[in-house]
């Protein structure tokens, strides 16, 4: 499982927190900041993400690759901004201070502040997502997704998902080896047509043995009668402590903070420009 | 026979659809040379489970592979596009159903409305779902959400036409055989 972030065993405070409070911070949070485009707001809940995926204990060497990886991503969103809507941000901003250039094209200064926004966004969500992923151990974190009211089918379905895929990588390798033992590569020098020949028949048998995997799983779980009752019990559901409760409150202050910053500047984004 | 509710068939084929969902989402993507685009073997993968499976099945296994995907090959969720895929299982479930695609001999008018349920949950989700998203949640400039969105759609239909068509096909014909051996024993 080289290709994925997986949950990484420290001990730390972000660690020891209860993964249901951990989820409905993580919910909180996400939901205060996709709301919000005051850039105040926006500069603080990064500090507080980058805080706390520094108390989180995580090494860098581990999520090098996507942050590049993000960073690029984030800049091409960026570029495509500005190539499609150059005076987006002077349409927001009902405002229009020219830095560079002229016509469509002019660098405006709105602009600029606007796509500094849409930077922010990775820059906190990034942070935050990786120090709740990389912390909360899956089995916990199914346990946690029905504690916050997801039925339990479902909490238990998304556990599933995440123990099959390493089995379900593997399988993949291995047919994506035969196929290609038997002419039918994938590689980069493969023709368009060929591709697509190629990823029909491994899609074909790692379909036909995955609906065979439903076929028996599904019984076997039936016969330990799951699914007859309404409710379930976790064997990796875990108490509420002190330190899970002031993280839900701070999650909880923040979300009002950021609804009380819509409510005072009248609508999502704060103008300094005004 | 109908149980309110998820059966516990439909659990195993949602936890281990979205694992296949998934790898194939990142592990095929065939470039097709336009930047940002690619052919999306996944997508043939959830018109299958819809099919086979009901509508909230392949509604679920497209919101959590795509979400655990951004997730942990990203570190971000694009929840707008996660909702839009969803949107397009439950679409093209609920359209596709109406050909009884599984009982009976394979025709050709069942490949038509097999494609002509997938080209208009294709445009419902990524030309008028993801977009409208992208503007109300990222507050993203319309013409270029719409002008991703419309690239998604070509791609997407293209490629659910030929490869889950052939996808389809294979599954039914040889779910035939299957009943047939089963008769004559």
């Amino acid at each position: 499982m080289t290709d994925f972030l997986g949950y990484q065993d420290r001990d730390s405070v972000i660690h020891r927190l209860n993964a249901t409070s951990k989820l409905l911070v993580f919910l909180l949070l996400t939901v205060a900041g996709i709301l919000s485009f005051d850039i105040r707001f926006l500069l603080l809940l990064t500090v507080f993400a980058g805080f706390v995926l520094y108390l989180s204990k995580i090494s860098w060497r581990s999520i090098r690759i996507l942050v590049y990886l993000t960073v690029v991503f984030a800049l091409l969103n960026l570029v495509l901004i500005y190539v499609f809507a150059p005076q987006y941000g002077v349409e927001l901003y009902h405002d229009k201070t020219i830095l560079l250039g002229s016509g469509y094209y002019a660098l405006t200064s709105q602009q600029l502040f606007y796509e500094l926004l849409v930077l922010l966004k990775y820059c906190f969500s990034v942070p935050l997502s990786l120090a709740f992923l990389l912390t909360t151990q899956p089995s916990q974190l199914a346990a946690g997704l029905n504690r916050v009211g997801i039925s339990y089918k479902i909490a238990y379905a998304f556990s599933l998902t995440l123990r099959y895929l390493p089995t379900i990588q593997n399988e993949f390798q291995t047919t994506k080896k035969v196929q290609e033992a038997r002419g039918f590569a994938l590689g980069k020098k493969a023709s368009l047509g060929k591709k697509m020949m190629a990823s029909t028949r491994l899609l074909l048998s790692l379909a036909f043995s995955t609906l065979e995997k439903v076929e028996t799983i599904s019984e076997a779980m039936a016969l330990r009668r799951f699914g007859k009752k309404r409710k379930r019990t976790w064997y990796y559901s875990q108490k509420w402590r002190l330190p899970d409760w002031l993280a839900l409150t701070m999650g909880i202050l923040l979300l009002l903070l950021a609804v009380w910053l819509v409510s005072i500047d009248g609508g999502r984004f704060w103008n300094p420009f005004r | 026979m109908k149980k309110k509710g998820l059966s516990t068939k439909d659990v195993v084929a949602i936890g281990i659809g979205a694992a296949v969902f998934l790898i194939l989402f990142k592990f095929i993507a065939i470039p097709t040379g336009i930047p940002n685009t690619q052919i999306n073997v996944a997508q043939s993968w959830l018109s299958l489970l819809s099919v086979i499976f009901s509508p909230i099945v392949g509604f679920f296994v497209a919101i959590i592979g795509h979400s655990l995907n951004d997730a942990i090959s990203y570190g971000s969720v694009w929840w707008s596009w996660v909702i839009a895929d969803g949107i397009y299982a439950l679409i093209f479930a609920v359209l596709v159903k109406r050909a009884n695609l599984l009982q009976g001999k394979l025709t050709a008018f069942k490949l038509i409305w097999f494609n002509i349920s997938q080209a208009i949950a294709n445009v419902i989700a990524w030309l008028v779902v993801a977009p409208i998203l992208d503007i109300l949640i990222y507050a993203e400039p319309a013409n270029k959400v719409f002008l991703q969105g419309g690239l998604s759609v070509v791609v997407n239909i293209i490629s659910t036409a030929i490869i889950g068509t052939t996808l389809v096909s294979l599954y039914i014909k040889n779910k035939g055989q299957q009943e047939l051996l089963r008769k004559e024993d």
